[in-house]
């Protein structure tokens, strides 16, 4: 544990993330039409996950929550480029990107 | 002074995320997003990641917001509109999230931490003779225990650009492309003519520019400029508007 963490103690740090989950769950819903600003809720789930993932890898004193961490910031680069991607196209389509609409993409 | 570091950090990473969510405008939602984003490289600071907080800054703010920027400014959309059912879908939001919280308080309230591993994989960090910085440490576990994820992580990253191209990539005959073989296959006589002019005489007494029969053979089928369907082939080269005066 690092001696700023010791300060601190982990709890608050879980605090922060678990609120930072919320949100994001929250914009989910609150931001139905608006499929950009779920993309970035999503982004804030992510960045919680890896928040709690820092915190116990300085806790336990074992970097691989750190490896983790890297993963899953790759993940979420890969999937916001292929999903603003997907959006791009869509708007190109349909000259909206009214989220309702979508259903008609199925075959 | 690390606990007031700390609360500051946690609270503008907390009221920016807020303002991500509820922003009227989405570029003032991506605004936030960065400010959160460097705020929580701030709280990775504090918890020993260096090297993570370094890339947060730089892989987050630096490539994937600005690329959430650029499409938030590229679409034109009526994002008024999209605000309609806000009303609606609060008051259900809040209890998924008032409920998830909840459920959150009650684990971390029932949570026995698990015991501290013996052998932790710190990559030598610390030790004599190992690395002194986060970056090294994590460099050596990573090409030790987790090479082939790593890996794959590179391997998603090439299929999320290939996908990435393949799905915005556009055939627009906006250039003028050639098929290579039939130009490597003209020959000088096919393109080239040297003639003898009489003086005094304009290009128009001449008979203007002409261009070669092998022209139009060159291009590739429905590139700007050529016939759909008539490249590929030698066509008779049709003259085209204001090339014979």
């Amino acid at each position: 544990m690092t001696p700023a963490l010791e300060q601190i103690g982990q709890v608050p740090f879980l605090i922060v993330s678990a609120v930072l989950l919320v949100l994001g769950v929250f914009g989910i819903f609150l931001n139905r039409k608006n499929i950009i600003i779920i993309m970035m809720s999503m982004e804030l789930i992510l960045l919680s996950a890896n928040l709690n993932f820092v915190v116990f890898s300085a806790v336990h004193g074992d970097l691989s929550g750190q490896v983790m961490t890297l993963f899953v910031l790759t993940i979420a680069a890969a999937e916001a480029a292929i999903g603003l991607a997907i959006l791009t196209v869509y708007f190109r389509n349909r000259g909206s990107i009214q989220v309702e609409d979508v259903t008609m993409m199925k075959g | 002074m690390t606990q007031i570091v700390f609360y500051v950090f946690a609270a503008v990473l907390l009221l920016s995320a807020t303002m991500v969510i509820s922003a009227r405008n989405p570029v003032h939602s991506v605004l936030f997003l960065i400010l959160a984003f460097f705020n929580a490289a701030g709280l990775f600071l504090i918890a020993g990641a260096e090297f993570l907080s370094m890339l947060l800054v730089i892989v987050y703010v630096g490539a994937v917001a600005v690329l959430f920027l650029f499409v938030v400014m590229m679409l034109d959309i009526d994002f008024t509109k999209m605000r309609e059912g806000l009303q609606r879908y609060a008051p259900f939001g809040a209890a998924v999230g008032a409920v998830l919280f909840a459920e959150l308080v009650m684990a971390f309230l029932h949570w026995h931490q698990a015991p501290v591993r013996v052998m932790p994989i710190t990559g030598g960090l610390g030790q004599p003779g190992g690395p002194h910085t986060n970056t090294a440490a994590l460099g050596n576990i990573i090409y030790t225990h987790y090479l082939l994820p790593f890996q794959a992580c590179g391997l998603v990253l090439l299929v999320a650009m290939i996908g990435a191209i393949t799905l915005t990539l556009r055939e627009r005959p906006t250039g003028r492309r050639q098929l290579i073989d039939r130009q490597h296959a003209r020959r000088r006589e096919d393109t080239l003519e040297m003639l003898t002019l009489p003086l005094g005489n304009s290009v128009v007494d001449n008979g203007g520019f002409r261009r070669p029969d092998t022209y139009y053979g060159t291009a590739v089928p429905g590139s700007w400029g050529v016939p759909e369907g008539e490249g590929g082939k030698v066509v008779k080269a049709v003259p085209a508007e204001g090339d014979h005066a």
